[in-house]
């Protein structure tokens, strides 16, 4: 049984008396452990799918099993609990709470699965340290630098220990030198710890870190292959 | 659920990042508990004065003035017509058992003279039973005798006020004082008393015998006429209780027959005070709506913020929803932020309360008494407005869809 199981799944927006059909029936198995890219031109329905994935967003139609698990009707609660227990976000625009430590951004996954303060705090200490900000803990976004932020983002997206990470554009804002860090820092969670991960990009470069690509046109799957390193 | 410490912390992090709106936003908050704490205290200040005044008037007593009391129990001008003899007090004095004693009364304000000082007061014709249902004794002098009294001697008891106002430190005692140009000897001086709860000078009195005020003081339109008559009966159930035995000795006396109404109106203390405090309290509820209108106002006040700051950080919530919160969460940290609003509002309403209403119990003649209900009463009605109207924009908040809240700019 696959990780993510995703069947005829489509996506459509009201658009006058029409629907705007943005995803056209995907099929998708992803593997516990795998390393995906997402790729496609804009407009394409990256991001709708992220979303959907990310349990952020249902589905029109079609059937989502994550980790054994049927989701597509799941109530608002219901996924954000799962939301909670099993993935991680990173997203574009890093979303860290503003005037919020880099420690408290971190906390905040375990203050919503109820761990303990004492606990909370150890464990975002240790998450950060993992990324490289053991210095940096107590400032606040607007104290660090793109780069920086988006290793608390990171940081955050681990802390749970969720077992997949969802990344849309993580180093879309971001300079080359910092883009390798972060995605040094995607693969060392792959290999090591053997977290999933699922990334759109549109860059090349950031793809070949991948162990799978997959296309995306016009709201289909357009190729789907393994990265030959 | 998240725990409430945490809660607690994220509202007050919000609540310190907006320093400036936070405390005009509890401003509401903060004159509404506060105006009715003032309210509530000059209220209830006035029914405790009632109380006090009762207990300084004499304990069991019942009161009997002339006047009708129509079918419907409602009074026409008591006292419009007089009817009262002193007579009859001694009447329900020596025939029913449950009175211990009856004291005539029969009142005016004049003038008093002495030497070049002046001095406008009330003068009372009685007899000693007065001062033994008031349990007032004299300080010096003499009281009454019976002889006084049979002989309708030009003889007078002072209060303290009236001392100090025609005498300054003169002995009053065997002076003589002129009311309405007749000599009045004085033999006796009250021992004060002070200030009634409602801030009468109890000690602004003349006594005269009753028979000197009925025959020689004060105009009367039949012999023995008094004003009223004071009863003390000799336990507190006796002055419901006797009330109906009076009522027939009196119907007999004043000769009434079976289809005429009563000429007189018996009252026992109890029922004046319940009559007094009623109408005190409907203007303690009155005064106390009117101040927790301001409240709600307050409230409506913390609800526009707390729309705003929901609209604001549209993204922080969806930064959270993405995270893992649940309505709930979302729900109680707005809830949380504004019922704090509400009672840091409320509890520095309290402290500014209590010292209005100390201010104008010494800036004003209005006695006002804080109780605790008075306090608390106020400052949970301000924690419910803060829940109250933080419901709705946290509901709001809830309601948010995270992919919409995450785009939000
Ligand atoms: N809430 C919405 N209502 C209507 N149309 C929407 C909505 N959200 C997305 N779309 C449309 O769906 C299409 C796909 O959007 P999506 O964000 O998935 O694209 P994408 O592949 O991520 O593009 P990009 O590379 O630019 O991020 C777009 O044409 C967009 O206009
Ligand atoms: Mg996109």
């Amino acid at each position: 049984m696959s990780l993510i199981e995703l069947k005829h799944i489509t996506k459509s927006y009201p658009l006058e008396d029409t629907q705007l059909k943005i995803l056209k029936g995907i099929n998708l198995n992803i593997e516990k452990g795998d390393f995906v890219a997402i790729m496609g031109p804009s407009g394409s329905g990256k991001s709708t799918l992220m979303n959907i994935l990310g349990c952020l967003d249902k589905p029109t139609s079609g059937t989502y099993v994550l980790d054994g698990q049927r989701v597509e009707n799941l109530s608002a609660d219901e996924l954000a609990e799962i939301r909670n227990k099993k993935i991680g976000f990173v997203f574009q625009g890093f979303n860290l709470l503003s005037r919020t430590s880099a420690l408290e951004n971190v906390e905040l996954p375990m203050v919503y699965a109820n761990v303990p303060a004492a606990q909370r705090e150890e464990r975002a200490q240790k998450a950060l340290a993992k990324v490289g900000l053991k210095e940096r803990m107590n400032h606040m976004p607007n104290q660090l630098s793109g780069g920086q932020q988006q290793r608390v983002a990171i940081a955050r997206a681990v802390v749970n220990e969720a077992p997949i990470i969802f990344a849309d554009e993580p180093t879309g804002n971001l300079d080359t030198k910092m883009s390798v860090e972060i995605m040094n820092l995607f693969t060392k969670l792959n290999e090591d710890l053997g977290r999933t991960i699922i990334l759109v990009t549109h860059e090349d470069d950031i793809a070949h870190y991948a162990k799978r690509i997959i296309r995306i046109v016009d709201g289909e799957i357009h190729s789907d292959e393994r990265n030959e390193k | 659920m998240i725990d409430a410490a945490t809660i607690f912390a994220i509202a007050t992090r919000a609540i310190k990042a907006n320093k400036m709106r936070s405390i005009l936003t509890s401003l509401g908050i903060i004159i509404g508990v506060a105006a009715v704490i003032v309210m509530l205290s000059v209220g209830h200040g006035a029914q405790t004065s009632i109380q006090n005044e009762m207990k300084t008037m004499g304990s069991n007593l019942i009161i009997i003035r002339s006047g009708v009391a129509t079918s419907s129990g409602a009074r026409s001008g008591h006292g419009s017509k007089p009817t009262m003899k002193k007579s009859d007090g001694d009447a329900i004095q020596e025939k029913i058992e449950a009175i211990k004693l009856a004291a005539p009364v029969l009142e005016e304000t004049t003038q008093i003279v002495y030497g070049n000082a002046n001095w406008s007061t009330g003068v009372t014709g009685t007899d000693r039973r007065m001062f033994e249902i008031k349990e007032w004794n004299l300080s010096y002098g003499r009281m009454f005798s019976s002889t006084d009294v049979r002989s309708a001697a030009k003889v007078a008891i002072l209060g303290q006020t009236v001392v100090n106002e025609l005498f300054g430190d003169v002995d009053p005692l065997g002076k003589t004082i002129r009311i309405k140009g007749i000599p009045f000897q004085v033999i006796g001086v009250l021992i004060p008393r002070g200030q009634s709860g409602n801030g009468m000078d109890q000690d602004d009195v003349v006594y005269i015998p009753i028979t000197t005020a009925q025959k020689k003081v004060m105009g009367i339109s039949f012999p023995d006429q008094v004003k009223m008559i004071m009863l003390q009966a000799i336990d507190s159930q006796s002055t419901y209780t006797a009330q109906e035995e009076i009522r027939e000795l009196l119907r007999q006396r004043h000769n009434l027959g079976i289809n005429k109404d009563d000429d007189f109106v018996i009252r026992n203390l109890t029922q004046m005070m319940e009559m007094m405090e009623s109408s005190t309290k409907v203007m303690t509820i009155l005064l106390g709506s009117i101040a927790s209108i301001s409240l709600l106002v307050g409230g409506i006040g913390i609800m526009n913020i707390m729309l705003v700051s929901v609209t604001e950080r549209t993204r922080e919530i969806g930064i959270r929803m993405a995270i893992g919160a649940k309505a709930w969460d979302i729900r109680w940290q707005f809830l949380s932020e504004s019922l704090v609003l509400s009672l840091i509002g409320g509890l520095v309403g309290v402290v500014l309360g209590l010292v209005g209403s100390y201010l104008v119990g010494i800036l004003s003649s209005l006695p006002t008494k804080v109780s605790l209900i008075y306090v608390l009463l106020p400052f949970s009605f301000s924690g419910m407005v803060g829940l109250f109207f933080g419901f709705y924009p946290a509901y709001k908040a809830s309601l948010l869809n995270p992919i919409n809240a995450l785009r939000y700019e």
